[in-house]
């Protein structure tokens, strides 16, 4: 379906499919899409195209956005929580233009979510799609540098050596470092980076009602998990995993004790502030 | 007495080959390699048995086919000709030729039936990950995931290997060459493996630091009652810790036999040009 947009100063017209991308580009993305669901936490190797954004910004979450959107749809668009980061406004401002659909805040109105680095505190529901941005989809990189090895480890389940990444972190500092793209096993098959949400919003990937869907851009990789589909992150039984703890403190706008807190260090240096990360959350507490 | 591991005619060629070095069945090529097509043949129609309990060495020269053995063994190599078999059966039921397992299954046997030990610490050791955790890497790929359980496995291991506990946290790229292979001993035997592979492990090592890591080795391996193949140039090495003896040149294996008989009265010329070149 063509859109025809005068620009404002009548000088050129500007055609292009809804949603930007072309009919076959969006049924490719959509097909790989498909094989993410049907096999969740494997990385389907995708045609990404050039977008009007630059690649590391989102490129592959937006082009699952874009071949998945319709105009009934309703959409929401968070970067590290917020919905007012210029990334985040830039991404929604290009998607309002090339579809014309509804743009909301609010995360229980939305139908699909496009975020990076944050899952909404809200719980989704099935009839939402959370669309994460990825900028490293390997999760095995840090162990091993070859493409080519780290399909073989995730075609064998050879993880041995992710384990041994981990096990060596909790001897020499007590603990596994990793405060972000905490690796997870899914549906106890493949091991996944969740992209670089918080260790606090990992736990929300399991069992989850919603479609989770994930595009790494620059690396042309999609993956997916399904609804209803564990999702584990890596523990040693006498290490288990954590969320971090932000006991004793709670936002400063809301109140709230039981949400991902931002912290923010105020200009003496000293003080530190505590904000809910999820903005659109916070405000809709305060409002009641 | 059923064979732990039977080797069947087991060939590794690098190279395509040619007509005339496969038509030939060798009687053509220089050594090891065609002189047509420059394919060097580094293992041809190796046969023999390993029996459980049993130490069997390997000698022969430089690019005899010894390494190559032991890759194509620990299937970092594929062979291209010969089977082997694991607990090979000497009655009706066949049992099955492990080179014609996928990838996936070789690996798992390769963790739970081998241990392997290189002349080259920097093959068999990851140098910057910890002593303790290179010996924990199998067991992680094994399931196990208790870091205590783990770390009390290790220990024992490391503590078997004269390696000091209070060293296990530390990378071995800082240790000496003697202690870095009693690293690789300890990770080789991780898993408690059926079958030890050691190919030239005292090589480089200094003549005392020798003799204390093949009393281990002699030690562990009656300890643990396993089987193990031996390579090694060093007659002294074989005639210390090998029951039996195969030689191997160019490829082939041109005698076997018990080390002793092996040692004081070689049959093939070439066996008897490596014992007396040692005297
Ligand atoms: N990757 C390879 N490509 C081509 N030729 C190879 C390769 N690896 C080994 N060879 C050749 O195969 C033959 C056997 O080599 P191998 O390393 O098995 O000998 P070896 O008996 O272990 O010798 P050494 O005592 O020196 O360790 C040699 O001629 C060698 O050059
Ligand atoms: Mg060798
Ligand atoms: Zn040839």
């Amino acid at each position: 379906m063509p859109i025809v947009e005068k620009s404002k100063k009548q000088t050129r017209q500007i055609l292009y499919n809804f949603a930007f991308l072309d009919d076959v580009a969006k049924r490719e993305i959509r097909r790989k899409i498909l094989k993410a669901v049907a096999v969740p936490g494997y990385q389907v190797p995708f045609g990404s195209r050039e977008m009007p954004i630059a690649r590391g910004w989102g490129t592959g979450g937006l082009q699952i956005t874009l071949s998945l959107i319709e105009p009934s749809d309703t959409l929401k668009v968070i970067d590290q929580g917020c919905d007012y980061s210029v990334n985040a406004v830039n991404i929604k401002k290009f998607v309002q233009a090339v579809t014309g659909v509804r743009i909301t805040t609010d995360t229980t109105e939305a139908t699909l979510i496009q975020t990076r680095h944050r899952i909404p505190e809200e719980p989704m529901t099935e009839d939402q799609i959370l669309v994460l941005q990825v900028p490293y989809p390997e999760a095995l990189r840090e162990v091993e540098p070859s493409e080519q090895k780290t399909r073989a480890m995730h075609a064998e389940g050879d993880y041995g050596r992710m384990w041994l990444f981990l096990y060596e972190d909790i001897i020499h500092y007590g603990e596994v470092r990793l405060s972000y793209r905490y690796p997870v096993l899914v549906n106890n098959k493949y091991i996944m980076d969740p992209s670089p949400i918080p260790r606090w919003d990992v736990p929300k990937l399991n069992m989850a009602r919603t479609l989770f869907l994930f595009g790494a851009g620059r690396e042309k990789r999609i993956y997916a998990v399904p609804p209803y589909t564990s999702v584990e992150p890596l523990q040693f039984e006498d290490h288990p995993f954590r969320v971090e703890s932000f006991a004793g403190k709670r936002c400063e706008r809301c109140g709230a004790e039981d949400t991902y807190l931002d912290e923010i260090i105020a200009e003496d240096g000293v003080t530190r502030h505590y904000y809910c990360s999820d903005t659109s959350f916070c405000d809709k507490r305060r409002r009641t | 007495m059923k064979p732990l591991l039977k080797v069947s005619r087991l060939s590794k060629r690098y190279g395509n080959g040619c007509l005339f070095c496969a038509n030939e069945n060798g009687a053509g090529l220089v050594g090891n390699q065609c002189p047509h097509c420059k394919s060097v043949f580094a293992c041809r129609d190796v046969s023999f048995d390993l029996f459980p309990d049993e130490v069997l060495g390997i000698v022969g020269e430089s690019g005899s086919g010894k390494s190559t053995l032991v890759r194509l063994l620990h299937f970092e190599e594929e062979a291209t000709g010969g089977e082997v078999f694991l607990n090979a059966s000497t009655g009706e039921e066949k049992s099955q030729n492990v080179l014609a397992l996928g990838p996936f299954a070789k690996r798992q046997l390769r963790n739970r039936k081998f241990g392997i030990v290189y002349q080259n610490p920097q093959m068999g050791l990851r140098m910057d990950v910890s002593a303790g955790g290179n010996v924990a890497e199998k067991l992680l790929a094994a399931g196990w995931r208790n870091v205590g359980l783990i770390r009390e496995r290790a220990g024992e291991l490391l503590k078997k290997t004269e390696i000091p506990l209070s060293r296990m946290d530390e990378a071995p790229r800082n240790f000496s060459g003697g202690m870095q292979q009693r690293v690789q001993i300890a990770k080789a035997l991780s898993n408690k493996p059926r079958i030890l592979l050691l190919d030239e492990v005292t090589t480089g090592l200094d003549l005392s630091v020798q003799a204390r890591v093949l009393d281990l080795i002699k030690n562990l391996q009656r300890e643990l009652k396993l089987s193990a193949l031996v390579v090694s140039h060093d007659l002294g090495v074989i005639r210390l810790l090998c029951h039996r003896t195969i030689v191997m040149r160019y490829g082939r294996v041109v005698e076997s036999g018990l080390t002793d008989q092996i040692l004081e009265d070689p049959q093939h010329p070439y066996t008897q040009l490596l014992v007396s070149s040692r005297l």
